[in-house]
């Protein structure tokens, strides 16, 4: 007892000592884990592998990235991820906004929550299992669209942007019906009483409010799809994006050049970040 | 479904790892560079990574299993994962945590170049003497004289259809390279760089001014003629496979007829009620010749060398050969399979069957025909297959 009681003593006398204690465990977290694991990204790109015993040789060089500048096809996958990328997260956004008016202005308390419990509910279930679920709905030989409309576009771009929409969803649906939730009545309200109409009041009042909340949506769904290789590779048929190059190379041990893809999906986030933070998105948060 | 996000994760780890340089401090329990010379106790369990079909314990049938008896015999749990291209199996060999694998041609070389299997004491494994002679100290399961490796079984790689969907019955390869198709969009083909030698194989056949004399050494002009074929095949191709459960479902909901296949695969399908039938196809095939290797690193040297004797015992090989539908090393195997005639379906014995079959290789700058260093290389295989994909 004495000890811990001259301890908090000592703590209490010395308060930058407690700070650096108690910021120790989560700013060692941050440095080698975030970034830490960046530095290591950026050097193993710098690296080549032996193209025999695929053993990493640890010699300095830009030759990674050279191959990604001259080599067509993965200007081409990269474009690709962004579009796909992009098309989930205007789709995501379609689908988002009407449903978080509605759990956030229009539907009543109670139903509120059981709302936000569906919205929540899909994240309870495997990742695997709902894109062999969507699978099974685009299979083109005896899938759900197959058997029900009589023909399925088949595995392939279209079904990869539907099922990681549908994955993504919950992330885009709740910031905005945080910051719906945060936007007083009042407001529209007032809006109403100086004459606008539903469209108006959208637009220029609700819309504006509601950016900032838009863009911390869309930076979840837009980041989680660059990074993904495993729905692509469910529901993709022959078609892969950047994190199937980067899993390849992984497989074949070419980790270098799998680092140095994957820093270009790094470099399209910070394009993209850094265009949200243009629009004001993180002064708002 | 054997993808794994774990493995990714590993992969990242790796990455950090890797650039970080911090020494792997692995404790190499087994002498690094030769071979065990004495087998002691087990170890309690062994680590294997293999091919899908190799570490059957009953779980995926309860009719297939011979890894019960092993561990009931010698006291070592088994811990199997399975590798879906021979590309997997090598990065996870060198990521370490593995005592054996079941490595085919094209990365046995590759892992005795890399250090990471270690020599094989052949004198410890009591079955070795009863594998066929042909298959010991080849060129790819030795090195320098010294056996890297236990022969398991070889193979073809196979053309499976659906019976009820495609008609005639194709008897050649060009069922799955002619871009008028009419089953486009329901094709599949492997999902490997390796598979680039089946379509130098169909050319070396088709178009003999060409001079393809092996599918596994290509120069500039066979390689991008090889690399062209695909990428005509890309258009009817529904969709690439290497998880075998994946394809073996395609097959069975339709989404795919016709393609590539192992004949492990057809049998799972054909146990589900999937009406499909195989071909070895009269231009030959690409195929494998596995072996077992120990890892340099391996943690649990006794447990692998019982394990690699367990498993080339006439029992077991005649069980693995079976399922899997592969010839067996064991030439005592040939009388312990359930069905008498096995071995002759399976050509066991038959070497002027298997000069048809091309095993699977790495390819390497110095042609394996012995043309010079004028052929494209395992490195540029790979890249070649991204950009067929596209």
């Amino acid at each position: 007892m004495s000890a811990s009681a001259s301890l908090s003593r000592y703590l209490h006398r010395h308060p930058r000592t407690g700070l650096g204690l108690l910021l120790a465990a989560p700013v060692t977290w941050l440095v080698l884990a975030y970034l830490g694991s960046l530095a290591a990204l950026f050097l193993t790109a710098l690296y080549k592998t032996d193209p025999f015993t695929s053993d990493i040789v640890k010699t300095i060089g830009g030759q990674n990235f050279s191959e990604l500048a001259k080599t067509a096809v993965y200007r081409s996958i990269t474009i690709r991820t962004v579009l796909i990328a992009t098309a989930v997260t205007l789709l995501d956004l379609s689908i988002a906004l009407p449903m978080a008016i509605f759990m956030a202005k229009v539907a009543k308390p109670r139903a509120r929550n059981l709302l936000v419990v569906g919205v929540l509910m899909p994240l309870w279930a495997s990742y695997l299992v709902k894109g062999y679920a969507w699978r099974a709905i685009f299979d083109s030989g005896s899938g759900v669209l197959k058997n029900t409309f009589g023909s399925s576009p088949g595995f392939g771009l279209v079904a990869t942007t539907v099922a990681l929409a549908y994955l993504w969803l919950p992330y885009m649906v709740l910031p905005i019906y945080a910051g719906l939730d945060r936007l007083p009545n009042s407001l529209l309200e007032a809006s109403s009483d100086l004459g606008a109409r539903g469209n108006r009041t959208m637009r220029s009042v609700v819309f504006p409010l509601l950016l900032p909340s838009i863009v911390a949506g869309s930076i979840f769904t837009f980041s989680l799809t660059l990074g993904d290789y495993i729905t692509v590779k469910i529901v993709g048929g022959k078609s892969q994006m950047i994190g199937n190059v980067v899993y390849d190379n992984f497989g074949v041990n070419n980790i270098p050049f799998a680092a140095a893809f994957a820093l270009v999906a790094v470099a399209v986030m910070i394009a993209y970040l850094l265009t949200a933070r243009r629009t004001g998105a993180f002064e708002n948060l | 479904m054997t993808f794994n996000t774990s493995r990714f994760a590993t992969a990242l780890v790796g990455l950090s790892v890797a650039g970080l340089a911090l020494p792997a401090c692995g404790s190499t329990s087994s002498s690094g560079g030769g071979a065990l010379s004495k087998l002691g106790k087990g170890e309690g369990q062994v680590n294997i990574i293999n091919w899908a079909g190799y570490v059957e314990s009953g779980q995926n049938d309860p009719k297939v299993d011979w890894v019960t008896k092993f561990t009931a015999d010698t006291g070592c749990k088994v811990n199997s994962k399975i590798g879906n291209t021979s590309d997997e199996m090598v990065s996870l060999m060198k990521a370490g945590g593995y005592d054996v694998v079941s490595a085919s041609g094209d990365a046995t070389l590759r892992l005795i170049a890399g250090g990471d299997v270690a020599p094989i004491n052949t004198a410890l494994i009591g079955n070795y003497k009863d594998v066929f002679d042909s298959l010991k100290m080849q060129k790819w399961n030795s090195s320098g004289g010294k056996a890297y490796g236990i022969p398991h079984g070889r193979g073809a790689n196979l053309l499976m259809w659906n019976t009820e969907k495609v008609t005639p019955a194709p008897t050649s390869w060009s069922a799955v390279f002619d871009d008028k198709s009419p089953y486009k969009g329901a094709i599949t083909a492997y999902d490997s760089p390796i598979y680039i030698a089946d379509a130098a194989l169909y050319l070396m056949n088709t178009k003999p001014d060409l001079g393809i004399k092996n599918p596994y050494a290509l120069d500039d002009k066979q390689f991008t003629a090889a690399v062209d074929l695909l990428k005509k095949q890309k258009t009817v191709i529904g969709e690439y496979w290497s998880d075998y459960l994946k394809t073996q479902a395609a097959f069975k909901t339709g989404s795919t007829v016709l393609g590539t296949t192992w004949q492990v695969i057809a049998n799972g399908a054909q146990g589900e009620g999937t009406k499909v039938d195989t071909i070895l196809p009269n231009e030959g095939s690409t195929g494998w010749s596995d072996t077992w290797m120990i890892s340099s690193k391996a943690k649990n040297p006794n447990c692998a060398y019982l394990w690699m004797n367990y498993i080339i015992s006439p029992e077991a090989n005649a069980a693995v050969a079976e399922y899997f539908g592969e010839a067996p090393s064991n030439r005592l195997a040939c009388g312990k399979t359930s069905d008498a005639k096995f071995c002759d379906t399976f050509h066991a014995a038959d070497e002027e069957y298997f000069k048809k079959v091309w095993y699977w290789t790495t390819p390497t700058k110095a042609c394996l025909d012995g043309r010079g260093a004028v052929c494209k290389d395992y490195a540029e295989w790979t890249k070649a297959w991204t950009e067929i994909k596209g």
